[in-house]
C-alpha cells in the first residue's frame, strides 16, 4: 500500500524498465540478423572478367555493402571512384572498416598455388580496432572466389600440375580440357550475371543453408531483451521493496509488529510473497508491452511465461530480502544493491548476450539469477521448447530463492531481540 | 466513552495481570535493570517515574518480549512474556511513533489489527471503536504523515490497543504533545482505566503520574527505589514536613554557608529546606538577615514527587 501511495516510486517501478527495454529493443530488435552489414571499399585496378566476377560475387553477399566511390550529396554528379590511395585514406578517416584492392594482373594469375611472391596479391586494408570486419571479409572473399572463379581455379591448378609433372597432357587432351573449361567459364558467367548459384552453394562443394531456429520470428532479439532487462529491473524493484523492512526497523514499527502475534518468519514470508507478486506483475507488464509494441509472440507461450515468470520473481524477491537483511540503512541497501545488480546483470547476460563473452565469463554468469532466467525465457520464446525442458532453470531459480530466503531469515535474527 | 476489553478467561481472572520478579538486564557493562520487582492489579494504573535513561523503556520492552532479560521472570496473567498468550493480553504504545506514514489512520489500525489476529467484522468494529476512542473518526481517511503531532500520538495509542488488551503498556505517550492534545490523551487513558484495563504508564512528568496513576514506582539507574501512591511516597520521604524555598540577593559564598548551616540544599540559586513546623520559617529568615542575605522571595509548599525523587537520588527528575 505504501508503494501505491508513492506515485513516483510506483511510476519508476513500471515505467523505467519499460523505457530501458524499449531502447534496447529499438536498437537491437529490428534486425533480422544479429550482425550488421560491413561497408567494404572496392578498388578494381585489374578490370578483368575475373576481377569483375569476383566483385559481383562479393556484391551478392548479404552481409557486405560494396562501395566503389564515395557517397555524393548530388546524385547527378557522382564522385570519382576510389583509388588505392583514396581508399586507404578513407579507411584511415573511419569512412569504412575495410578496403579491398584488386591489383593489375590479378586476372592473369588469380590463384597462387606455388606461393610465388611476385604474383599480384589482393590487398585488404583495415582498421585494426575492428577485429571482426577484416576476418569476415577475408572469409567471404574466399567463398566468392570458390563460387565465381571455379574455371580459373581449375585452369590454374592444371597448369601447376603440368609444370610440376613434366606436362604429360597430349594435344588432344589439352584441347578437351580447354573446351571443358570454356564451357564452364560460360556457365559461370551466366550464373554470375543472373545471380544464381553464387553464395547459395553453387560452388565446388554443394551447400544448402537452412535456418532451424527463429525462421518465423519477426524480431529475434525482443524476447531476449524483454527477459534480460526485465530481470535486471526486477532485481532493483525487489531490493527496493525489501527495504521497507529497514524503514520499519527505523520507525519502530517492526518492534510493534514483533510484539504482536506475528513472528519474524511469518513477517518475512509475507513480505516475500508480496514482493514475488510485485515482481511478477512488473514482468507481466513488460512482456505485455513487448507484445503490444514490438510484436512479441506472448500468448502462444503463456504456460512457459507463467512458469518462468513466477520462478524468476520468487528468486529475485528472495534476493532482495537477503540484501535488506544484510544492510542497516536504506543508503547501504541502495549502494550494495546497485553494485551487485549491475555486476550480475553484466555477466549474467542482461545487457549483452552471454554467448559473445569469453568462456570464463559465461561460466561466471551461471552464478547469477539473470543467466538462468534469460536462458529459460529464451527456451520459451526463441527456441519454442516445451515446458518440461525448463526444469533446470526452474529448479535452480526456486532452489536459489529458498536458500536466499533461509539466509535472510537467519540474518534477520538481529532484529528479533535486544 | 465506554471501553470494552477482550473478555479473557477464568484463569486470567484469578492471576495478576502482570508480575515481574527480580528482573535483570545488562547491555555489556551497563546494567539497565537491576532486580526489578513489580506487580500490577486489574484496573490499576501504575506509574513508572524516572529520568531519561533510568530504565523505563527497557523494562517495558522486557515485558512485551522485545528484550530478553538475563535474570528474573515476567508473567502476564501467569504466562511468560513473549508467549502467544502473553502477547494476546498485552498492548504496547511505544515511545516512537510506530506508524506507517503513507497509510491512512484507518489503514494503519487495520494493519495492526491484522497483526494481532483480528479479521472480518471484528476487525472493522475494533477499527471503528479505536478511531472513536482516539477522536480520529473524522480523520480516518487522512494519511498518518499528514496528522498533527497530537493526532499522531493518539493514533499511535489506538494502534497499541486495537485488539483490546487487558494489560496496556504506555511508554511516555505524551512526548512532544501540546497541552490540549495531552488533555485529550489523559481522557483516553482514563476511559481505558475505567474499563478495567491494567496500565503501566511511564513518564518523567510528575504531574502526569499524579493525575493518572493509582500507584507510582520511582526508577533510577535501573532500580525501583520507591513504590506507592503519591501520598505514600511523600509521607515516606518527608512525613509531615514541608519545604521552604527562598531566593536571596547577596554573595553566593555567604548563601552557601548559610544553607549548609541549616541542612538545606541550593538548587539553581534557590535555597530549599525541609521543616517540621511552619514556625521554623521565622528562625530561618532571621538568621539569613543576620548573615547579611537580602530575601527576594519565599515559598512554603508540600513536597511532591519531584521532591521525593530529589530526596532519594540527589538529582532532579527532569534533566
Amino acid at each position: 500500500m505504501s508503494l501505491r501511495r508513492d506515485r513516483a516510486a510506483l511510476a519508476l517501478s513500471f515505467a523505467l524498465p519499460i523505457a530501458f527495454f524499449s531502447i534496447f529493443a529499438a536498437i537491437f530488435g529490428g534486425q533480422h540478423n544479429s550482425t550488421s552489414k560491413i561497408n567494404v571499399l572496392l578498388v578494381d585496378e585489374d578490370r578483368s572478367s575475373t576481377s569483375q566476377n569476383l566483385a559481383r560475387g562479393l556484391q551478392r553477399e548479404g552481409s557486405l555493402v560494396l562501395l566503389t566511390r564515395p557517397a555524393s550529396k548530388d546524385k547527378s554528379a557522382p564522385l570519382p571512384e576510389y583509388t588505392a590511395a583514396t581508399a586507404e585514406a578513407a579507411v584511415k578517416a573511419g569512412d569504412a572498416p575495410v578496403a579491398l584492392i584488386i591489383p593489375h594482373g590479378f586476372g592473369e594469375h588469380p590463384f597462387n598455388f606455388g606461393g610465388d611472391t611476385n604474383l599480384p596479391t589482393l590487398q585488404l586494408l583495415n582498421d585494426s580496432s575492428d577485429i571482426i570486419a577484416p576476418q569476415m571479409v577475408a572469409g567471404l572473399l574466399q567463398e566468392a572466389a570458390m563460387t565465381t572463379m571455379g574455371p580459373a581455379m581449375a585452369e590454374a591448378g592444371m597448369k601447376q600440375f603440368e609444370e610440376y609433372n613434366g606436362g604429360f597432357y597430349t594435344p588432344a587432351q589439352r584441347k578437351q580440357i580447354e573446351s571443358s573449361l570454356n564451357q564452364w567459364r560460360q556457365h559461370q558467367n551466366d550464373e554470375t550475371a543472373s545471380g544464381t548459384g553464387v553464395g547459395t552453394g553453387g560452388g565446388l562443394i554443394a551447400v544448402h543453408s537452412r535456418s532451424v531456429v527463429g525462421q518465423s520470428k519477426k524480431n529475434p532479439m525482443i524476447s531476449f531483451y524483454a527477459a534480460g532487462i526485465g530481470v535486471m529491473f526486477l532485481l532493483f524493484t525487489a531490493s527496493g521493496a525489501a527495504g521497507a523492512l529497514l524503514d520499519e526497523a527505523d520507525s519502530g514499527t517492526l518492534d510493534r509488529i514483533l510484539s504482536s502475534r506475528v513472528t519474524m518468519t511469518t513477517l518475512l514470508a509475507g513480505k516475500l510473497t508480496y514482493n514475488t507478486l510485485l515482481a511478477f506483475t512488473q514482468l507481466t507488464v513488460m512482456f505485455l508491452w513487448a507484445w503490444a509494441v514490438f510484436k512479441l509472440d506472448l500468448f502462444t507461450h503463456i504456460p512457459g511465461f507463467l512458469i518462468m515468470g513466477l520462478s524468476t520473481a520468487f528468486a529475485v524477491a528472495a534476493f532482495g530480502m537477503l540484501l535488506a537483511s544484510l544492510c542497516h540503512t536504506r543508503a547501504q541497501l541502495g549502494s550494495l544493491s546497485t553494485i551487485l545488480i549491475l555486476i550480475m546483470s553484466s555477466i549474467g547476460g542482461s545487457m549483452f548476450p552471454r554467448y559473445f563473452m569469453p568462456e570464463a565469463i559465461q561460466k561466471a554468469g551461471l552464478f547469477t539469477l539473470n543467466a538462468w532466467a534469460i536462458d529459460g525465457f529464451t527456451k520459451v520464446f526463441w527456441r519454442d521448447l516445451p515446458v518440461r525442458e525448463l526444469w533446470p532453470q526452474v529448479c535452480v531459480l526456486l532452489a536459489a530463492g529458498v536458500v536466499l530466503f533461509a539466509i535472510a531469515r537467519r540474518v534477520a535474527r538481529r532484529w528479533e531481540f535486544s | 466513552m465506554n471501553v470494552q476489553l477482550s473478555p479473557g478467561d477464568s484463569a486470567q481472572a484469578a492471576t495478576l495481570p502482570l508480575e515481574i520478579d527480580s528482573l535483570v538486564k545488562r547491555f555489556g557493562t551497563l546494567t539497565a535493570l537491576e532486580a526489578v520487582s513489580l506487580s500490577l492489579s486489574a484496573g490499576e494504573c501504575l506509574g513508572l517515574l524516572g529520568p531519561n535513561g533510568a530504565g523505563k523503556s527497557t523494562l517495558i520492552r522486557s515485558i512485551v518480549g522485545r528484550v530478553l532479560p538475563d535474570e528474573g521472570r515476567v508473567a502476564v496473567f501467569g504466562a511468560a512474556a513473549s508467549t502467544p498468550e502473553a502477547r494476546a493480553a498485552l498492548g504496547w504504545v511505544p515511545q516512537e511513533l510506530a506508524l506507517y506514514p503513507r497509510l491512512s489512520c484507518k489503514e494503519n489500525l487495520t494493519a495492526f489489527g491484522r497483526y494481532h489476529g483480528l479479521s472480518g467484522v471484528g476487525l472493522a468494529e475494533s477499527v471503528a471503536w479505536c478511531l472513536e476512542w482516539a477522536a480520529l473518526t473524522d480523520r480516518a481517511g487522512d494519511l498518518a504523515r499528514d496528522l498533527s503531532g497530537g493526532m499522531k500520538r493518539r493514533l499511535n495509542m489506538a494502534a497499541g490497543i486495537i485488539h483490546r488488551p487487558r494489560v496496556v503498556l504506555m511508554d511516555e505517550p505524551t512526548v512532544g504533545v501540546d497541552p490540549q492534545s495531552r488533555n485529550r490523551i489523559f481522557e483516553m487513558i482514563e476511559a481505558l482505566r475505567g474499563s478495567g484495563a491494567a496500565i503501566i504508564y511511564t513518564t518523567h512528568y510528575m504531574e502526569e503520574a499524579e493525575r493518572l496513576c493509582d500507584r507510582i514506582a520511582i526508577i533510577d539507574h535501573g532500580r525501583i527505589i520507591a513504590q506507592g501512591s503519591s501520598e505514600e511516597l511523600v509521607l515516606a520521604a518527608f512525613a509531615h514536613r514541608s519545604q521552604v524555598l527562598a531566593r536571596f540577593d547577596g554573595a553566593s559564598g555567604d548563601l552557601s554557608a548559610w544553607v549548609e548551616r541549616h541542612h538545606g540544599q541550593l538548587v539553581e540559586g534557590v535555597a530549599e529546606f525541609t521543616i517540621e513546623r511552619s514556625n521554623q520559617i521565622a528562625a530561618l529568615l532571621d538568621d539569613a538577615a543576620q548573615a547579611g542575605l537580602e530575601l527576594v522571595d519565599v515559598t512554603l509548599r508540600r513536597p511532591n514527587l519531584e521532591s521525593v525523587f530529589l530526596h532519594l537520588t540527589g538529582r532532579e527528575l527532569r534533566d
